[in-house]
């Protein structure tokens, strides 16, 4: 196994819990060492229970794991919740002036700080948070070099005064803890690798960015609002035009109006969002005009839990507005991945003139990873498909078909503005020349020609998208099946089966349409013992999956509590299933947030 | 060759006549609306492939196909967001809105208080019929208070909206009413609106002849009074523009009720648009940008 080291900062919203975060997370990518963070929090400005996870290692980290090494509660009710998680070799770091431990289990150290003796609390209110950061790192074995330049940087904006003070009362807890308290056993390796730490919703902007967006507007809503702060932040370097739009409504039909003027065109949302765009994605099929619409799933149905994961809008997205027409849904498989799957999907929406929808949650959304900054390429293969946007001849074509029967199914798409190629694109059924046949002369021979056409671009669209690979050993006992962003966690419960004897291998799936059923058929049709692992109550993969191919597992492995899986998680519920004790196993998440 | 002549020539109606003939009943106000906006055109002599007509859904909303410019016929009241979306990507074009009461007042009113607060560069001419056409004469956002429609068989008890004070009220820079039996009248506003650089907005009588017996041409002619023959009318003055739009029944003001120039248009307001059109610009980030974009994460 791999190893790994957990700090875990709990405390209440406004506490001050994502600074800390912050500068542990920039020292550990700096010493070149890889990193996955989670927060657990909820709809709350102040007050609350907020928990930060940061996991760091020397190889990649894929998910939040199973162990805290590290506690920093900030008050008493983190402290309350979370000791009991500690075990053997781990320790907890708290004011001893205003929190009081638990019960601890053995070989667990209490680590308290004498707060006011060591800062002067009455000018610095997070003071107990800048001393744990400094005894923390000690404790691991970090240079206090590391410390200093991470927080000269956060705070130079204020001046040397409090740059200085800070400092001070970091070098204060990190000289207590020397004198005090014992070094974990694993003092943190370093590398001369440096790494990026990012967000998958920053990560899916940048891919924007990077794959030509220039059009890109939303309406606030947890926990897609990171892909609007990222795209304002950066719309003027980037030169991409970003609005705040009145509601979802508006902004599908907004996109959609770039997208039709001939700019690529993004949007994202959350469930509820997405669900007043659903009668414009129709729009943008019927008038095959492209756009890419993220839906960053959180826990529902209605308003749900705003900040929690889930992965339960599948259904949404595969019965999103009525009629049949050909749709791409891509899920990315981690936070690198969000920033990747962009420019692919706008290749593929662009060249089939269609909707494409990438299906992220918030775990990735939210979460942060470290990412060598090389696999962040802004200039990836663009192809804009068949598209018009200058005059062929003096006068255009003048027998111009904006939807000309093709055997592709794909028809040049002009842009207005472009003379000789003038046309009216309609959301009512149309022929070839885009003349409505829904009102005055509908005719069954043109709509079924039509419908025909636009639907034989799926034949394309799945030539586009590769099959899904499986991982790890052939002929294992069990294959985990997943998809999107619980690719990390399963391949860990993999990787700790194997080395417990039991041989595990896994089919993690990120192009859920198109699906290449006969590839997962042709894949599981061998395998031994099948566990479809999702986080949601009914098994909406499961489902899909049935639909498509009739393929039924042996069992499943589910959570809908809002919190993502933890490795052992999947591990015990696969040897209970194995064992034949269960077919369903959902787990149940042990720290409280 | 007709291709050479198609850049110098002189625009005529002909050019602007659509690929199918308007399948409105007869007598309905929305030919007339459609022959103004032509005619503005023609006087204007704007190329047909620089204007884009955008509507929504409604009887109104089959206007683009009949008309010879790109054209966008989209969904139930959300023509105002797409063509918000079409003037900033390419904000050299001509946008025209069309559509009805129910379209923009109803189903489409968050959007039409938006997109005027925006001042949004283009023209959004209301068909205003006061009755739902397309769905067989149900009551409208402005049908009048106990009027009798399919759906409100014992009369209307909600009282109408007034789209010229709401315009005013949420912003909109140019504010005016035409009547579908005025074409000279109406042709003026539409290039009014047009020329305007900001949001314009037209509220047209434009009868239905089918499911309205109420607001007839006929109840229309001796009511609708013209801004522009009071020359004491001063069109850049807010409250005297908010009072004339109180004013029905007996005396129904049309014409220009508001114009300002001093507010700048979405498109002109935002920097990220001054050195040209989305659709001309650069679509590759910069490598030192693309890198300062990731030096920022490490």
């Amino acid at each position: 196994m791999k190893q790994t080291f957990t700090v875990a900062i709990g405390g209440a919203a406004g506490q001050g819990v994502a600074t800390p975060g912050d500068i542990f997370a920039k020292i550990f990518s700096r010493r070149g060492l890889h990193l996955n963070a989670y927060n657990a929090y909820q709809s709350i400005i102040r007050g609350g229970h907020t928990f930060l996870t940061i996991r760091t290692g020397l190889e990649r980290v894929t998910n939040m794991g199973d162990r805290l090494d590290l506690l920093i509660p900030l008050n008493q009710d983190a402290m309350d919740r979370h000791l009991g998680l500690l075990r053997e070799g781990a320790a907890c770091i708290y004011n001893a002036e205003t929190i009081k431990p638990g019960e601890a289990a053995h070989g667990v150290a209490l680590c308290p700080i004498p707060v006011s003796s060591l800062a002067d609390i009455s000018r610095n209110k997070v003071a107990q948070n800048t001393l744990a950061v400094g005894a923390g790192l000690n404790m691991m074995g970090i240079g206090f070099q590391a410390l200093e330049e991470v927080l000269s940087e956060q705070f130079k904006k204020k001046g040397a005064a409090v740059v200085s003070e800070n400092v001070g009362i970091a070098r204060a807890g990190y000289e207590y803890a020397a004198k005090n308290f014992k070094p974990f056993a694993w003092p943190l390796p370093r590398s001369d690798n440096r790494y990026a730490v990012l967000s998958g919703n920053i990560a899916m902007a940048m891919g924007g960015a990077a794959a030509g967006v220039k059009f890109y507007c939303a309406y606030p809503m947890s926990p897609s609002t990171g892909v609007l702060h990222w795209m304002a932040a950066h719309a003027r370097k980037a030169n991409i035009m970003v609005r705040q739009v009145e509601d979802e409504i508006g902004v599908v039909n907004m996109a959609i109006g770039a997208a039709h003027a001939g700019v690529r065109s993004m949007c994202a949302t959350s469930g509820g969002g997405f669900a007043l765009m659903s009668e414009g994605l129709g729009l943008s099929a019927m008038m095959e005009t492209p756009v890419v619409v993220i839906d960053c799933q959180r826990a529902g149905p209605s308003t749900g839990v705003p900040t929690k994961t889930e992965q339960g809008d599948l259904w949404q997205m595969l019965g999103a507005a009525f009629g049949d027409y050909p749709r791409v849904i891509a899920a990315p498989l981690d936070i690198e991945d969000c920033f990747k799957i962009i420019p692919e999907i706008f290749n593929i929406a662009d060249r089939y003139q269609c909707p494409g929808i990438v299906l992220c949650d918030l775990l990735l959304s939210e979460g942060r990873l470290s990412v060598d900054p090389k696999e962040l390429d802004f200039a990836p293969g663009v192809d804009r498909g068949e598209l018009i946007t200058t005059t062929s001849g003096p006068n255009g074509d003048t027998a111009y078909k904006r939807y000309k029967i093709t055997n592709s199914g794909i028809s040049p798409r002009a842009v207005p503005g472009v003379p000789g190629y003038t046309h009216t694109a309609a959301s009512d059924e149309h022929d070839e020349d885009g003349v409505l046949i829904s009102d005055e002369f509908t005719n069954p021979t043109k709509r079924r020609a039509m419908m025909e056409k636009r639907m034989r671009k799926v034949n394309g669209i799945e030539a586009s998208v590769p099959a899904p690979e499986l991982w790890g050993p052939r002929n294992a006992e069990v294959t985990l099946i997943g998809w999107g962003s619980t690719k990390g966690v399963i391949g860990e419960a993999c990787e700790i089966l194997n080395e417990q004897g039991i041989s595990a291998n896994h089919l993690q799936i990120r192009w859920l349409v198109p699906l290449h059923g006969d590839a997962i058929l042709n894949i599981l049709g061998s395998a031994r013992h099948t566990i479809i692992v999702e986080n949601n109550y009914s098994g909406q993969f499961a489902r899909y999956l049935r639909s498509e191919t009739s393929f039924v597992p042996n069992g499943h492995i589910r959570k809908y509590d809002g919190e993502p899986f933890m490795p052992h998680h999947i591990v015990e519920a696969v040897k209970e299933q194995l064992g034949g004790k269960s077919r369903l196993s959902v787990p149940a998440h042990e720290i409280l947030v | 060759m007709a291709t050479v002549l198609a850049d110098t020539k002189r625009l005529a109606m002909t050019d602007f006549k659509g690929k199918v003939d308007p399948d409105w009943c007869p007598g309905c106000g929305d030919f007339g609306v459609l022959a103004a906006v032509q005619k503005a055109l023609v006087d204007l002599q704007i190329p047909n492939h620089n204007v884009v007509t955008i509507s929504g859904i409604g009887c109104s909303s089959n206007f683009p196909g009949f008309i010879n410019t790109y054209g966008m016929h989209t969904l139930h009241g959300r023509a105002l967001a797409v063509a918000t979306g079409v003037k900033l990507a390419n904000h050299e074009l001509t946008v025209l809105v069309t559509g009805g009461d129910g379209d923009g007042f109803g189903i489409g009113g968050n959007h039409f208080v938006h997109s005027m607060r925006r001042n949004v560069d283009l023209l959004y001419i209301v068909m205003d019929n006061q009755i739902y056409g397309l769905t067989t004469g149900q009551t409208s956002p402005t049908s009048r208070l106990g009027m009798k429609t399919k759906s409100m068989p014992f009369g209307n008890i909600e009282a109408p909206v007034n789209p010229i004070s709401m315009a005013l009220a949420a912003g909109a820079t140019f504010v005016a009413r035409g009547f579908s039996g005025d074409q000279k009248h109406l042709t003026d506003l539409i290039k009014q609106g047009i020329r305007h650089e900001g949001f314009s907005f037209l509220d047209v009588f434009s009868p239905c002849v089918t499911y309205n017996h109420d607001n007839t041409y006929q109840w229309f002619r001796p009511r609708v009074k013209k801004l522009e023959d009071d020359s004491s009318y001063d069109a850049a003055n807010w409250l005297s523009a908010m009072e004339k739009s109180l004013l029905w029944d007996d005396e129904i003001p049309i014409g220009r009720f508001f114009e300002r120039t001093d507010v700048p248009s979405l498109h002109a307001a935002e920097p990220v648009l001054t050195a040209g059109p989305l659709l001309r610009g650069e679509t590759r980030i910069p490598p030192d940008v693309a890198r300062s974009f990731v030096e920022e994460l490490m």
